[in-house]
C-alpha cells in the first residue's frame, strides 16, 4: 500500500520539476507541432518557482505542500496549463485538508478531485487530446486500488500519453489544427507524464 | 534566431518599460505588474475596459489604452496568456464602482486565466462582465471544441466597447455592445513566414520560399493549409471569401474593413490587398464605411496579413467614429 508522506510531497514536486527541466525543449518541440511552442518554457517556469518555494518551507501536512504548489503553478505558469495544474494541486490539496498522514484512498481520493477540478475549468472531457487523457486513467487506476506500485503507474501514464498520437484534438489550441494534429503526442498530456513519473519515483524510494 | 532583445527572459518586462517611457502621459505601469493602465485610472463614473493577452501582438494590447478605448492591458509572457493574479489587478485598478468589462480573445489559456480573476473579483464585490472574441474563420466552429480564436477583430471591440463605455454606457449596455461586435466580425489571415518566440529560440513551422500558410492565427502556430504562393489579389480572394461565406450576411451591407500586418509585411502590400477587397466588395454591392490599414494584432515578425470585415449599423458607425485617443489608435 502506498502511502504519502510531507516529505514526499515535497520530492515529488523536486523530482517533477528536474524532469520538465530536462525535458524542457522536447515539451517546447511538441508543443511547436500542434501549438504555439511556450508550454516547456512555461513549465520550466512554473515548477522552477514552485520547487524552490515548497523546499524552502516548512509544512505540517501533505495539503499544505499542494496549496502552495497550486498557487505558485497558478501564478507562473500561464496559459491554459497554469489555471489547470493549478487547479490541480488547489482541489488536492482541498481534498487532504489538514490529514497528517496521507493514505492510498485519500490520495486517490485526491487525484480524483483534481481531476473533476480540470475537466471543469477547461471544460474538457478524455479523448480530446489534452493532459486529461493522462489523468483520467490514472485517476480510475489509483481508484481501482488493486496492483498499485511505481512501476504500474508509470505503465498507465505513458499508455495514455502515447494514445494521444492517435486523436484528434477537440481542446486546447490543437483542435485549431483539425485532423492535422493527428500523429504528434499532446504535449500536456506528456508533462502530465512527467507529474506521475515523479510520483512513481517518489514511491520506488519509498519501496 | 537573430532579434534585438537582451536575454530572453527579460523581453516582455523591458517591453512594458520602454512603451511607459515611450507614452508617459497616457499610461502607467502598476508597480511589480505587466499591468499597464490608463495614466488616470480609475475613471470616475465610467465602465472600464480591461483587455489583455500574451505579449508578441504589438501594438495589442497596451497600445489600445486611452479615452475611448482601453482602461488596462495585462501582458503574458509571449504568446502566453498572463495568469489571474495579474489580470485581478489591473481590475481592481481601473474599477471606479462601475463595474469592469473584460475583452477576452477566445483561446483556452486566455479563458481560463481570466474567468479565474473574474471570479476572485466578483468575490471581492466588484462587477464584472466579459466577452469572448472569436472572429477567426479559418478554424469550424463547434460548441463541442475550443471554438474559433481571436485575432484582429478584437480591436473593433476595443473601439465599439470603449466608446460605448466613454459615452456612459452602463456594464450590461457595454457587453450589448461588444456581443454586436463579435456577431458581425468575421476575419481569416495568411502567413507568408513564420515567427520566433525569443524563448524558443526557433519557428514553430518552416516555409519553402514559395509557400505560404492559410488559415493561421496570431501564435506562430501553423495554419490549416499550405499552399503555393500566389498574386496579391488571389489570396486576398481566397481570404475574403472564407469571410463572405461566413455565417454573417453581408449582402447588400455596411462594413468595417481592416487589412492588418502580421509583423513583417510592408504597409505597401497591405495597401494592394485593401485595394483589392474594396473593389472586390463593392462588386458585390457592399458598402465599405471605415477601413483600417496597418499593424494592429501582430504575430511577432510574422510575415503575413489578416483581412476583417466588420458588418455595421447605425450605433456601430457613430461608435466607430467616436473620439479615441490611444497610442495606437487616433480617431
Amino acid at each position: 500500500m502506498m502511502v504519502m508522506t510531507v516529505e514526499q510531497a515535497v520530492t515529488w514536486v523536486e523530482k517533477t520539476n528536474a524532469l520538465v527541466q530536462s525535458n524542457k525543449e522536447y515539451l517546447t518541440e511538441l508543443d511547436q507541432a500542434i501549438g504555439d511552442g511556450d508550454h516547456g518554457l512555461n513549465m520550466s517556469r512554473g515548477f522552477q518557482e514552485a520547487e524552490a518555494k515548497v523546499s524552502s518551507s516548512e509544512y505540517e501536512t501533505v495539503g499544505g505542500v499542494f496549496k502552495d504548489t497550486a498557487t505558485v503553478l497558478m501564478s507562473k505558469i500561464g496559459g491554459a496549463s497554469g489555471p489547470l495544474y493549478g487547479t490541480a494541486f488547489l482541489k488536492m490539496s482541498m481534498f487532504l485538508r489538514d490529514k497528517p498522514s496521507v493514505t492510498q484512498a485519500d490520495f486517490a481520493g485526491a487525484v480524483e478531485e483534481a481531476l473533476n477540478g480540470m475537466k471543469q475549468r477547461g471544460k474538457a472531457e478524455q479523448g480530446e487530446k489534452t493532459m486529461i487523457d493522462v489523468w483520467h486513467p490514472v485517476a480510475d487506476f489509483l481508484k481501482n486500488g488493486q496492483n498499485v506500485n511505481a512501476g504500474k503507474l508509470v505503465e498507465v501514464a505513458e499508455k495514455a500519453m502515447e494514445g494521444t498520437k492517435d486523436t484528434v484534438a477537440t481542446k486546447g489550441r490543437a483542435a485549431y489544427l483539425q485532423e492535422r494534429s493527428k500523429g504528434h503526442i499532446d504535449p500536456g498530456s506528456t508533462s502530465s507524464f512527467y507529474l506521475f513519473q515523479a510520483l512513481a519515483d517518489v514511491w520506488k524510494e519509498g519501496e | 534566431m537573430k532579434k534585438v532583445i537582451n536575454n530572453p527572459d527579460d523581453v516582455v518586462r523591458e517591453m512594458l518599460e520602454g512603451m511607459t517611457l515611450a507614452y508617459p502621459e497616457q499610461v502607467r505601469n502598476l508597480e511589480g505588474t505587466t499591468v499597464l493602465v490608463r495614466k488616470d485610472a480609475p475613471v470616475d463614473n465610467k465602465v472600464a475596459i480591461v483587455s489583455g493577452g500574451g505579449s508578441g501582438h504589438e501594438p495589442a494590447h497596451a497600445g489600445y489604452i486611452g479615452p475611448g478605448m482601453l482602461d488596462a492591458a495585462v501582458a503574458g509572457e509571449m504568446f502566453t496568456s498572463p495568469t489571474p493574479d495579474q489580470v485581478i489587478e489591473a481590475i481592481r485598478a481601473v474599477d471606479s464602482g462601475q463595474g469592469v468589462f473584460l475583452v477576452i480573445k477566445n483561446y483556452t489559456g486566455d479563458v481560463m486565466n481570466f474567468e479565474m480573476a473574474r471570479e476572485m473579483a466578483e468575490a471581492e464585490g466588484i462587477s464584472v462582465e466579459q466577452v469572448i472574441v472569436n472572429d477567426d474563420v479559418a478554424v469550424e466552429d463547434s460548441s463541442f471544441t475550443t471554438g474559433r480564436r481571436g485575432i484582429a477583430g478584437t480591436v473593433f471591440v476595443h473601439k465599439i466597447a470603449g466608446a460605448k463605455a466613454a459615452a456612459g454606457g452602463s456594464l450590461k449596455e457595454v457587453k450589448e455592445a461588444a456581443e454586436k461586435v463579435v456577431a458581425n466580425t468575421r476575419s481569416m489571415g495568411v502567413a507568408l513566414s513564420p515567427c520566433t518566440i525569443p524563448g524558443a529560440g526557433k519557428p514553430n513551422f518552416q516555409l519553402e520560399d514559395d509557400e505560404m500558410e492559410v488559415g493561421i492565427g496570431i501564435h506562430g502556430e501553423p495554419g490549416t493549409k499550405r499552399e503555393k504562393i500566389a498574386p496579391a489579389d488571389d489570396i486576398a480572394e481566397e481570404l475574403l471569401q472564407k469571410v463572405l461565406e461566413d455565417s454573417v450576411d453581408f449582402d447588400k451591407s455596411e462594413v468595417a474593413v481592416m487589412v492588418n500586418g502580421l509583423g513583417a509585411t510592408p504597409e505597401s502590400e497591405l495597401f494592394i490587398v485593401n485595394r483589392y477587397v474594396h473593389s472586390k466588395l463593392s462588386e458585390k454591392g457592399i458598402n465599405v464605411t471605415h477601413t483600417f490599414v496597418g499593424e494592429y494584432m501582430t504575430s511577432l515578425e510574422m510575415a503575413g496579413f489578416s483581412i476583417t470585415l466588420m458588418k455595421v449599423d447605425e450605433e456601430m458607425k457613430q461608435l466607430l467614429d467616436a473620439e479615441a485617443a490611444a497610442p495606437a489608435f487616433h480617431r
